[in-house]
């Protein structure tokens, strides 16, 4: 009876709003749907099943082999097969093992972890319990940022509960399976979503990549082969187990199978969360999901797969999201951000946004990611400022190609994506701001000339908002603005109610 | 052994299958670059210097962590890399500051003998510059930051081969530092000043804290008397900073080196190491006979004392009172000494070469001062500090005939060479005790059991019917093992010798920096200079300590015996318990 309502509720919200329509939900199924603090509504809808079925129908070999078929791959960005990561570190002999659950969500603008965690923490909780009886480990570690309290509390409510009905602990649900969970929270580095920072940091140490191999598998926490997943590879593997391999591998296309959470932001109708088949198209996930660009405005550029993602143009919005053909198109999956850039924004000022945060969050130890995010945000700084110079396109070419191909970790290997694809893409702007000094989005403040029109009646609030004594002008008469003395703070055009100023920017003479 | 076929350079290669690409290439004879990457350490793949191209690799590896693998077709030398290598390069020194001309390590910096085998000819990404930032509060190690690298080697070395780990990675990014805890100066730190880092620093971002300006000064005063001392480790490493081959005894060069410099005495404390000798093995067999803690622990290190003081509290009490060599012979001079040529000790300056930097830190300790306030030892210079000394002043040292030590303190056994090698100062004591014990001559005076390059040696000495075991540790890594095994049994043995730098003060932190071929500590260099040593003490004709005529006299003519009143006034001295920031107290609140 109670099982029909949730059924009921699923049909009620999916079926009827147009944002849901082109979605399928597996990952985020129970979200919004149960209440993520009573073990007992994740039970009615169908939880902790996968899990029975696992320990008293399954081997643990059986296990690794379904999730095998299944064609799941990591949702954490690389998108390695999760099936045969699972089968390596359950081939390797050791005494202990652990599975660990990658809940550093740092990518700015996605929190589909974060809603995973918050919204279904038992889904985490029993793929990781399936994950440890797969590989012969009976420890998991959830390494969560500290920045997510809900989520916090809600997982250790979760992980509480679940040993209460003997979901983790010893002998679970009577089986000789033991399993239980501990939590460590990250402490807000960005770079230990990288696996082996990661590992580090639950050892306590300072989160910094190791290079690999040795790979987790073999050599992880504690020097014992572990198995990292991310969160929202750990909840598709109930529903895999329940539905079964055919029904997850009819969802999606050729190597990439199931659904992909994407975090929709920038310039699109509807933001937020949305789940949907592998294979679909960027047009179909802007335009229906999303429900295109707001205010009439023309479609400019997406960046998919966070801040080291790439941006890719209308040209490419027909690529189907999967991992190759967005590694394809120069972009990548990663853990699925979104962001959707419109005539608006300067591509310029927004490589440089991405390699700002890039720049700031890379760990030190290695010299192209250490030092050449640097030079590289130097340089683009130095562009958005009018202060470029011929070569500076080839020079971040240049550098950007060395950090991708000799960094030790993903951060730096993905680093210089925006940078390069917006080079590769709109390099006709990078060039306009290098040698032309214009910025035709009207952004780089630099490059930015205010001047008064006609439609100026003298009201002076400009002239009285201007912080340093730029515009002149008598009361009721036409002002003007000093272009000299003018610093470009925009402090004017935001004062005027009559649309008395325009903000240019023109290609200015080569000096 | 299984091995695996690989392709280097398109030439096929039967290999190890446990190496790395690096290793496989060392051994065919190409040495790739590389700068982060050292034997003795774990593998950091920091600096990427070291990528080559592998067939169906989307990215570089690197060649000091990736393994061979059967099939693998690597490329040491494309254009590509070559490219990579060189951008890499420029990226370190675009943030390093471009005053190799006027840089203590002109001329024997790693990284400018990189940059000149990768051969970078242009600079094309100059932008800010890390924040410069000296940290000089320590008498013996500065850390210049704006010439780090971030390599990590000292914080590795520290970490791994020290087990001190004073030093790590702050900040993130770009603003990425090497500091001790919580950005506290390394005065107040942890560090016990052994040096290691020094050393083993690419560059110049750490370095001893020279005192070569204020020695010329001394030298040009009139006012005093200029006594030099030399410690044993000195003279065997010295050449190799003129290009002379490691395992040279130059003493005699050295002697003759710093009477052209100005000093009016050049002592040896291999004689106070003898003095030494004549102190401990005495108070060791005190200790036997009941009077005092036994194990004894040898003094003489200053790295170690300070460790001691720090990390083993409670092994206090078990460590020898005697002075290190140097300060004993400090103490002599300016009190023995100074009475026969009828001097005060203000009007005498010893000057201590020693391979040390964590005795710049000794000789500053109040203990050891003399009864009026003032230091025994004034001023410390690392090996490396006299070599570039001797070039400064335009001597020429490769064909310096040579001079003998000035009497009555420059005399000395082979006994108090061994001092400079890891297992010397057990040997040493254990032929000088032994006799003095039994009153019979000791026949095989070789104690092998303690020589060698293992981390932690043990031997047992039979005296008198009683078996006397020893242990040796060179290295405080390795002391803090021989801690652990004696904190499970307490009576393993009687007499412990540590030394704080690997392979003893042969290996010490103010040795000359390895050649461009060379690593720093190389165990190689590191036994060509303890074979210099033990011939010396084999070529030696008196080789036990308490022979030595000149101690004998010393003793007949100002201490009495060992273990005198004025001996303790002069040759023994006291420790406490440190609390350095990061340590705590039994309260549970850390030092201020």
């Amino acid at each position: 009876m109670e099982k029909q309502m949730f059924t009921d509720r699923f049909a009620s919200v999916f079926g009827t709003e147009s944002f849901f329509k082109k979605q399928k939900r597996i990952a985020l199924k129970n979200c919004g749907l149960i209440d993520p603090e009573n073990i007992n509504d994740y039970i009615y809808a169908d939880g902790y099943k996968a899990l029975g079925t696992v320990l008293t129908k399954m081997t643990p070999k059986d296990v690794v082999e379904t999730v095998k078929a299944s064609g799941l791959r990591g949702r954490g960005g690389a998108g390695f097969p999760t099936g045969r990561k699972w089968e390596l570190t359950a081939q390797q002999e050791s005494d202990e093992k652990f599975v660990v659950c990658n809940a550093d969500e740092g990518d700015p603008g996605a929190f589909m972890d974060r809603s995973v965690v918050e919204g279904d923490p038992h889904t985490v909780i029993e793929g990781m319990a399936i994950g440890g009886y797969a590989i012969g480990s009976s420890k998991g570690v959830v390494y969560i940022r500290a920045e997510y309290p809900l989520a916090i509390k809600r997982l250790i409510k979760a992980i509480d509960d679940a040993r209460k009905e003997n979901f983790l602990g010893k002998n679970i649900l009577g089986s000789n399976f033991s399993f239980d969970i501990e939590i460590r929270y990250g402490a807000g580095a960005f770079v230990c979503g990288e696996e082996t920072a990661l590992i580090r940091s639950i050892e306590g140490l300072r989160g910094m990549p190791k290079s690999r191999p040795p790979f987790p598998a073999a050599k992880g926490l504690f020097g014992k082969p572990t198995l990292v997943n991310n969160v929202e590879t750990w909840a598709n593997i109930s529903s895999i187990i329940v539905n079964g391999v055919d029904w997850f591998s009819s969802i999606g296309i050729d190597k990439s199978k199931g659904t992909k959470v994407f975090a929709l932001a920038g310039k699109i109708v509807n933001t937020g969360l949305a789940e949907v088949p592998m294979g679909m198209t960027l047009r179909e996930i802007i335009y229906d999901v999303g429900g295109g660009i707001p205010n009439g405005k023309k479609f400019k550029a997406v960046q998919t797969g966070g801040p080291s993602g790439g941006c890719l143009t209308d040209k490419m919005l027909d690529t189907k999201i999967d991992y190759e053909s967005l590694m394809q198109a120069g972009s990548i999956m990663g853990s699925g951000g979104m962001i959707v850039i419109d005539e608006d924004s300067c591509m310029v000022n927004i490589a440089k946004f991405f390699l700002q945060f890039t720049q700031d969050e890379s760990c030190g130890k290695c010299i192209p990611c250490r030092e050449g995010t640097k030079r590289m945000l130097e340089i683009l700084t130095r562009i958005t400022d009018g202060e470029g110079k011929p070569g500076d396109i080839e020079k971040l070419e240049e550098l950007g190609n060395v950090i991708k191909k000799a960094s030790l970790c993903g951060l730096g290997q993905s680093a210089p994506n925006p940078v390069l694809s917006t080079i590769k893409n709109f390099r006709e702007e990078y060039e306009e701001h290098v040698y032309q000094k214009k910025c035709r989005a009207v952004v780089c403040e630099k490059l930015i000339t205010y001047t008064i029109n006609d439609k100026c009646i003298g009201c002076s609030a400009c002239r009285r908002a201007c912080p340093v004594v730029a515009i002149k002008g008598a009361p009721k008469e036409a002002h003007s603005i000093q272009q000299e003395l003018c610093i470009k703070c925009g402090k004017c055009f935001r004062s005027c109610k009559f649309h008395a100023i325009d903000k240019t920017s023109e290609a200015k003479e080569q000096k | 052994m299984s091995t695996v076929k690989i392709f280097i350079n398109n030439k096929e290669y039967n290999v190890d299958s446990t190496y790395t690409i690096m290793k496989a290439c060392d051994e065919i004879g190409i040495k790739i670059p590389r700068l982060c990457y050292h034997p003795k350490l774990s593998i950091s793949s920091g600096c990427r210097i070291c990528i080559v191209e592998v067939e169906g690799m989307r990215n570089f590896v690197a060649s000091c962590s990736y393994p061979v693998s059967e099939g693998m077709k690597v490329h040491t030398n494309t254009d590509a890399i070559r490219q990579a290598r060189k951008d890499i390069l420029e990226l370190i020194l675009d943030n390093h500051p471009k005053d190799c001309n006027t840089c203590v390590r002109d001329e024997v910096c790693e990284l400018q003998q990189l940059a000149s085998s990768i051969g970078l000819r242009e600079r094309k990404f100059e932008g800010v510059l890390r924040t410069p930032f000296v940290d000089a509060s320590s008498p013996s190690i500065v850390n210049n930051h704006d010439k780090c690298i971030l390599c990590g080697r000292c914080v590795r070395v520290c970490a791994q081969i020290q087990n001190v780990s004073a030093i790590d990675y702050a900040n993130r990014g770009f603003n990425t530092v090497v500091v001790p805890a919580y950005n506290n100066p390394i005065a107040e730190s942890v560090c016990t000043l052994c040096g290691q880092c020094v050393n083993i620093c690419p560059t110049a971002a750490l370095t001893e804290q020279n005192y070569t300006k204020d020695v010329f000064s001394l030298l040009n005063d009139k006012t005093k008397v200029k006594v030099a001392q030399i410690a044993p480790s000195v003279r065997v490493a010295i050449g190799e900073a003129f290009g002379i081959k490691p395992g040279n005894n130059m003493a005699r060069e050295i002697v003759h080196a710093l009477k052209l410099l100005g000093f009016d005495y050049v002592f040896d404390a291999q004689f106070s190491a003898d003095l030494t000798i004549m102190e401990e093995a005495s108070e060791l067999l005190e200790r036997l006979n009941g009077h005092g803690k036994l194990p004894m622990i040898t003094s003489c290190s200053s790295g170690w004392m300070k460790a001691l003081e720090q990390f083993y509290p409670e092994l206090i009490e078990n460590v020898s009172t005697c002075k290190s060599p140097m300060s004993m012979l400090s103490s002599v001079v300016k009190s023995y000494f100074a009475d026969k040529i009828g001097k005060k000790p203000t009007e005498i300056a010893n000057v201590a070469i020693m391979c040390c930097v964590a005795k710049k830190y000794e000789a500053k300790r109040p203990e050891l001062a003399m009864e009026d306030g003032n230091p025994a030892t004034d001023y410390v210079l690392t090996t490396r500090e006299l070599a570039w000394m001797i070039k400064s002043a335009g001597i020429d040292f490769k064909n310096l005939k040579g001079m003998d030590f000035d009497a009555p303190l420059g005399f000395s056994t082979g006994a108090a060479t061994i001092f400079g090698v890891s297992g010397g100062v057990m040997e040493a004591a254990v032929r000088t005790a032994y006799e003095l014990a039994t009153k019979s001559k000791m026949e095989n005076i070789d104690v092998i059991a303690v020589r060698g390059n293992e981390g932690i040696k043990e031997g047992a000495i039979n005296i008198n019917g009683t078996e006397i075991r020893v242990a040796v540790a060179n290295g405080l890594g390795n002391a803090s093992k021989l801690f652990e095994e004696l904190k499970k049994d307490p009576n393993k043995y009687h007499f412990i010798e540590v030394m704080a730098c690997p392979g003893g003060c042969i290996g010490g932190g103010g040795q000359p920096y390895a050649g461009i071929q060379d690593l720093p500590f190389d165990p190689k260099l590191v036994n060509e200079r303890a074979k210099a040593l033990y011939s010396s003490d084999e070529k030696n004709t008196i080789r036990r300590s308490h022979e030595n005529p000149s101690i004998i006299q010393l003793y007949k003519e100002f201490f009495g015996k060992p273990l005198s009143e004025k001996s303790h006034k002069y040759l023994h001295t006291h420790y406490k318990q440190k609390f350095p920031k990061g340590i705590l107290r039994k309260s549970g609140k850390e030092a201020k």
